[in-house]
């Protein structure tokens, strides 16, 4: 078992305060964002491309500048310093190795910069490629090296003038699945050994949720919700966030009335009591988000409070599971899965069957006017 | 099977032989006829053998022996109804001055001699017959195969006593002027380098729209006739030109010193400098675009100044293109010959502008070729030193 993350604790590392990013001053790119991130966390910055997170990466490296709000690191001010004297360790998202000079070279290249002598700028880099588990590589040239060992030569080279703060920007898109398992793992094992706050951007949910403490969900400059794997998936505040991680059936429909933190909603085909989330009250628009796994097919009468008749459209055979298609509340997209237990034959194409789940597994959330992704 | 691969290396080779001859036609056959020339002349050998045969036993000092006379007064005579006399004429008169209105007189006046010993009738013709240096030159443009041109070429000459001297002061020309083009082609090579790499890197780095205008502007050069170029040059660095007018608008220079910036040694630089600056531009563009802009940022991030960054990460990436670059506008530059001809004068002619005289003018082939030899050798040279330096494999051309 991979060492699990440590919860981050502690003093604020970096904070963003009402940052603003416009490149043609009209739009903003980064849109009044207010973040912060705590002395040794690990914090993914997920969303889809053009979101917003990568300028938000660039602009704490110094690449970029603010076009409004602070930005500080242990509560100094960093706007105007140079990148080069921020001391952020930086892993670029198609490596940025020098391929000119020799594994050892790019490792060194820092510690000859900070005037390091060469006795020390050996031991320092033969103790990163220790780390990274690159010994005996030193001379070799990044061109002589497999795509994940040039991989583990960037890490490698952002830690090894032992910066606290390190970035990364998508470092692993470059690499097959195989080899990214394999790296994720490594790169939180380095982080939970230097204890150094990470900031990692990424746009693939599943690496988002092995990797980190906390992830930042992006869209369109803005963060829609910051918690913990657990938390975004559990209990997602927005129907963006609802649907980006994870799988999700929505249903479209109207507050019929609230109680407390329990609503009814009308949707097509009947009413579903429902948990809320978003501030809402009856005549509103909300969308619901119901998990494919928080749904029973055919439950005993009266256990759920939400229950209704479907129609099974299609069934996929998944190993673990059974994806099923249903036709219910007006969605012939409706998802159901079931673990591959026995009895599952049950259940054929064509069946109507009940289904149910109960309110705490259904989130009433903002009306999500996107067209849904395929 | 064996059938059908030979029938496509066949195909194959046919596709390729139009070039092949092509090459060979217009580039290998004269390259190498020129080389020939400047080690091979056969005119005075087959004109005067039996001369030639009789002055190799000749010690080269004293009178050659009415034997040589004889044959050589029939052996002029011959060249003159041959019609070859005026070439034979034209060799000796290379090796030395002023012999070539003596034998060219000779064959005619000799018809109306009396007969008797041609000693005689030759040296009432002209004096110059009795003098072993007329002999000895003749000697030597006899020779059929000779490095004279070469020692030519390097203000050498072979002295009377048989070794190599150098020429008389007057004389030496050409070591002066592969002095003048090697500095020329070295300063332009250092001008385009130094303008043409910030706009490389300019390119390189500009959004793709951008960068596609901006590289058609440093291409637009070839688009236009070299000659026009050339003399655009002379219109705006006249000294009534547009440089001129605007320095003395400005003030900055008075109107009674014009700066002759043209016809001159400033005039090539700069009319070569912009001509070649695309050869240097586009190789450093190739290199430069395949470098991250990502790498001056990572090296920032870990620490480094623009500066350090730039000589320890950028430079040492973009050197086979600098390379590339340079070896094409030095070997460029080293044959120029259009544009120093019309804007040099004459302190900006080149090693080329004598090769093209020598060519069109004096008709001395051989010193031609031998001109051209020697620059053909010192780019062979450069070209050794950079592939033992950067490597002809690392070099990228575009």
């Amino acid at each position: 078992m991979p060492p699990t993350p440590q919860p981050a604790e502690g003093p604020p590392h970096v904070e963003f305060e009402g940052v603003s990013k416009s490149y043609d001053q009209r739009t903003r790119a980064v849109d009044d964002l207010d973040l912060t991130v705590r002395r040794g966390e690990f914090l993914t910055l997920l969303g889809p491309s053009g979101s917003g997170k990568t300028t938000c990466l660039m602009m704490l490296a110094g690449f970029e500048a603010p076009t409004a709000g602070t930005i500080r690191i242990e509560g100094r001010r960093i706007n105007d310093v140079p990148p080069r004297r921020r001391g952020i360790g930086m892993v670029f998202q198609n490596y940025a190795l020098f391929p000119h000079m020799t594994v050892g070279g790019n490792l060194a290249f820092p510690l000859e910069v900070r005037g390091l002598d060469a006795a020390e700028r050996r031991r320092r880099v033969d103790r990163a490629l220790e780390l990274v588990r690159l010994e005996g590589l030193a001379g070799r040239r990044p061109g002589q090296l497999s795509g994940g060992q040039q991989q583990r030569v960037a890490i490698a080279r952002a830690l090894v003038f032992e910066p606290e703060l390190v970035l990364m920007d998508e470092p692993l898109g470059a690499l097959d699945r195989r080899l990214r398992e394999e790296l994720q793992y490594e790169i939180r094992r380095i982080h939970a050994d230097l204890g150094v706050t990470v900031l990692y951007v990424n746009h693939d949910q599943n690496e988002a949720m092995v990797m980190s403490d906390r992830v930042a969900v992006f869209r369109d400059g803005r963060i829609e919700q910051a918690a913990s794997p657990e938390a975004l998936y559990e209990e997602p505040e927005r129907s963006f966030v609802a649907r980006f991680i994870g799988e999700n059936n929505r249903l479209a429909g109207r507050v019929a009335a609230v109680h407390n933190e329990i609503c009814d909603v009308e949707v097509d085909g009947g009413i579903v009591r429902a948990f809320r989330v978003a501030p809402c009250g009856p005549g509103d628009r909300a969308t619901l988000s119901i998990r494919p796994e928080r749904v029973a097919i055919a439950p005993t009468p009266g256990l759920y409070t939400n229950e209704f008749d479907a129609r099974v459209e299609d069934i996929t055979f998944l190993g673990d599971h059974l994806r099923l298609r249903l036709d219910v509340c007006g969605r012939s997209d409706f998802i159901v899965k079931i673990p591959n237990m026995v009895g599952h034959g049950a259940v054929i194409e064509g069946d109507r069957v009940r289904v149910g789940w109960t309110p705490t597994d259904c989130r009433v959330l903002d009306p999500d006017d996107e067209e849904e992704t395929p | 099977m064996a059938g059908h691969s030979g029938r496509v290396r066949v195909r194959a080779a046919s596709l390729v032989a139009p070039l092949a001859v092509f090459i060979g036609v217009t580039f290998a056959v004269p390259l190498g006829l020129m080389l020939l020339r400047s080690v091979h002349d056969p005119v005075v050998a087959d004109a005067m053998p039996a001369t030639l045969a009789l002055l190799a036993e000749w010690d080269g000092q004293g009178d050659p022996g009415e034997a040589v006379y004889a044959a050589a007064a029939g052996e002029l005579a011959a060249a003159s109804d041959a019609g070859t006399l005026g070439q034979v004429a034209s060799r000796v008169n290379r090796v030395q001055g002023g012999l070539r209105s003596v034998m060219v007189r000779t064959p005619r006046r000799l018809r109306d001699a009396p007969d008797g010993p041609r000693r005689a009738a030759l040296a009432d013709i002209d004096p110059d017959w009795t003098d072993p240096a007329t002999w000895r030159a003749i000697r030597t443009a006899g020779e059929r195969w000779t490095l004279r041109h070469y020692l030519h070429a390097v203000d050498l000459d072979r002295g009377a006593a048989g070794g190599v001297v150098r020429q008389p002061p007057e004389a030496r020309i050409y070591v002066r002027l592969f002095a003048r083009t090697f500095g020329v082609a070295g300063a332009v090579t250092a001008l385009c380098l130094l303008l043409g790499y910030p706009i490389a890197y300019l390119i390189a780095n500009a959004p793709a729209a951008r960068a596609r205008w901006l590289l058609a502007l440093v291409l637009v050069p070839f688009w236009t006739s070299l000659l026009v170029r050339t003399t655009s040059w002379i219109v705006l660095l006249q000294t009534q030109g547009v440089v001129n007018d605007l320095l003395v608008a400005a003030g900055l220079v008075a109107d009674g010193e014009r700066l002759a910036l043209v016809h001159n040694m400033t005039g090539t630089l700069v009319a070569m400098t912009h001509v070649l600056l695309p050869f240097m531009v586009l190789p450093l563009y190739s290199v430069m675009r395949g470098i991250p802009a990502r790498q001056m940022a990572a090296a920032a991030s870990l620490g480094a100044g623009f500066v350090h960054a730039f000589r320890r990460v950028y430079w040492p990436q973009t050197v086979p293109g600098v390379g590339a670059g340079s070896l094409l506008v030095f070997i460029l530059a080293i044959g120029y010959y259009i544009t120093p001809a019309l804007v040099g004068g004459q302190s900006g002619q080149l090693i080329s502008n004598l090769i093209a005289y020598h060519m069109q003018t004096s008709l001395n082939w051989g010193l031609a070729g031998a001109l051209g030899g020697i620059l053909l050798a010192s780019v062979g040279v450069l070209y050794l030193a950079y592939d033992r330096v950067v490597g002809v494999d690392r070099m990228k051309l575009g």
